[in-house]
């Protein structure tokens, strides 16, 4: 277990320079917006691991109701922290691309604003976790999770009401969307590498709660017996 | 011993509320009062004119009705956790939900009494006249109220068991129900102003008052499923 932790370590930074040289080197300046447009290499893989992150904690909640397994409350806790680093991430560096580009640093448009209701649910339950006693805050948690599991649909609905200003996905769309092929490689290996990054910081955070349970565990257990 | 049924316990822990409230009136002196303050506050801070107050009327009225329906749900397991209430009614055999649709119940009730009294002191206060039509707004009234206070009447229970629990229960609440707020005060503002309003484009305020009869179900339904969980929290 702890070499693979090693190995996926190693094979994680290995891709995150490799992201960096194609990102900042090889992908060629964009014509209209220039270098800042070099921010979507980092923008769009955080967005998109920080999505990962709410998902891994929406099923490790679930499990955890269902089971009640210290394990699962490990992995919900580690997403939540680590996808809200990311949602941050991607909050700050979305107006730092949209000032010189859109000349606003914020609009209240469907995606901006529904990334940022995404970001104060787990805000709230990340201070939920925080304010509960340890024995009580996984359920508590876990049922906050479900809340915000559920309410995601309403807040897209709601949002997309809204006038939107950010582009539509570049990807797929139609005749005219697509990225420069140097563009698009240089894209993918930043998800990929992101992906790699975010779930190694997820397994780092999972490790180390799940020490804390153990460390927390022994201590009990000397204190009964000291009692006894 | 039988256990009781869900509906006599739910009207008999109603009932024990709402006499409790009508001989003490804490909930709804303290939301009344607190109400009042607020739009008092919001007249000084924005000064509007009669055009102006019509527009942004929906907004006022629900954020003035948020912030004084948290003091009501603030109130709401205080009482049960003196004397270990909450503790024995974890051991006796009554469903825990009748518990939680009692509280709601109760906490529906208050909120639309100071609905009732806050009406006629906003249309006194900001010159309102609705160009839509009233019983939409009754509607949006009574959904939006539930809206607000199953979840609250839920998460007020959570946040029983926080170090914080005052200053809890908005910080769970309100992320939650943005979409709600956010589909009650369009919907009011559109009828009281009797247009969509430009930034919600071609939408309707029946497309908001759907929206908010969904979340009403959808949320009624997970709270139902989870109070049993969060009452046994240990």
């Amino acid at each position: 277990m702890k070499n693979a932790f090693v190995i996926f370590a190693l094979a994680t930074l290995a891709l995150l320079s490799y992201g960096l040289y194609m990102a900042l080197i090889v992908a060629p300046t964009e014509a209209t917006m220039g270098d800042v447009q070099r921010i979507f290499y980092y923008h769009v893989p955080s967005a998109w691991a920080a999505f990962l992150c709410f998902a891994i904690n929406a099923v490790a909640s679930i499990w955890y109701l269902a089971k009640r397994g210290v394990k699962a409350d490990a992995i919900a806790l580690a997403s939540a922290e680590v996808g809200v680093v990311f949602c941050t991430i991607v909050l700050i560096t979305g107006p730092i691309w949209a000032r010189p580009v859109w000349g606003i640093w914020w609009t209240w448009d469907a995606r901006l604003t529904s990334t940022l209701v995404l970001w104060l649910i787990y805000v709230a339950y990340l201070m939920l976790r925080r304010f509960s006693s340890s024995g009580r805050a996984p359920v508590l948690a876990a049922t906050l999770a479900i809340f915000g599991f559920f309410d995601v649909p309403f807040v897209y609905l709601s949002i997309r009401i809204f006038r939107t200003q950010h582009p539509q996905p570049v990807m797929g769309g139609g005749e005219n969307s697509g990225l420069d092929p140097t563009m698009a490689h240089a894209f993918l290996w930043n998800l990929l590498a992101f992906t790699c990054y975010c779930l190694l910081v997820i397994w780092m955070r999972y490790r180390l709660q799940v020490a804390e349970q153990a460390v927390e565990d022994a201590h009990a257990e000397r204190a009964l017996g000291e009692r006894a | 011993m039988s256990s009781p049924s869900l509906a006599a316990m739910t009207r008999a822990t109603l009932a024990k509320d709402l006499r409790l409230e009508w001989r003490s009136k804490d909930a709804i002196n303290s939301m009344l009062f607190f109400a009042l303050l607020v739009v008092v506050i919001f007249a000084f801070a924005f000064d509007p004119t009669a055009e102006e107050s019509r527009r942004i009327a929906g907004g006022l009225i629900w954020t003035a009705l948020l912030f004084a329906t948290v003091v009501a749900l603030n109130q709401t397991w205080a009482r049960e956790l003196r004397n270990n209430v909450l503790d024995a009614y974890r051991v006796s055999p009554a469903p825990p939900n009748a518990m939680f649709l009692a509280k709601a119940f109760a906490n529906f009730i208050f909120v639309a009494v100071l609905q009732m009294l806050m009406t006629p002191l906003f249309i006194i206060f900001y010159n309102l006249r609705s160009i839509g039509p009233v019983w939409q707004l009754v509607l949006i009234g009574l959904l939006a109220n539930w809206a607000l206070v199953v979840n609250g009447t839920f998460f007020a229970a959570m946040s029983l068991r926080t170090r914080n629990r005052e200053i809890m229960l908005p910080l769970i609440l309100f992320p939650i129900s943005i979409p709600a707020l956010m589909a009650m005060v369009e919907a009011t503002t559109q009828v009281l102003t009797g247009t969509a309003q430009v930034i919600s484009g071609d939408s309707s305020p029946r497309f908001w008052i759907q929206l908010l009869g969904v979340y009403d179900v959808v949320f009624t339904v997970v709270c139902l499923a989870l109070f049993e969980t969060v009452l046994n929290a240990e």
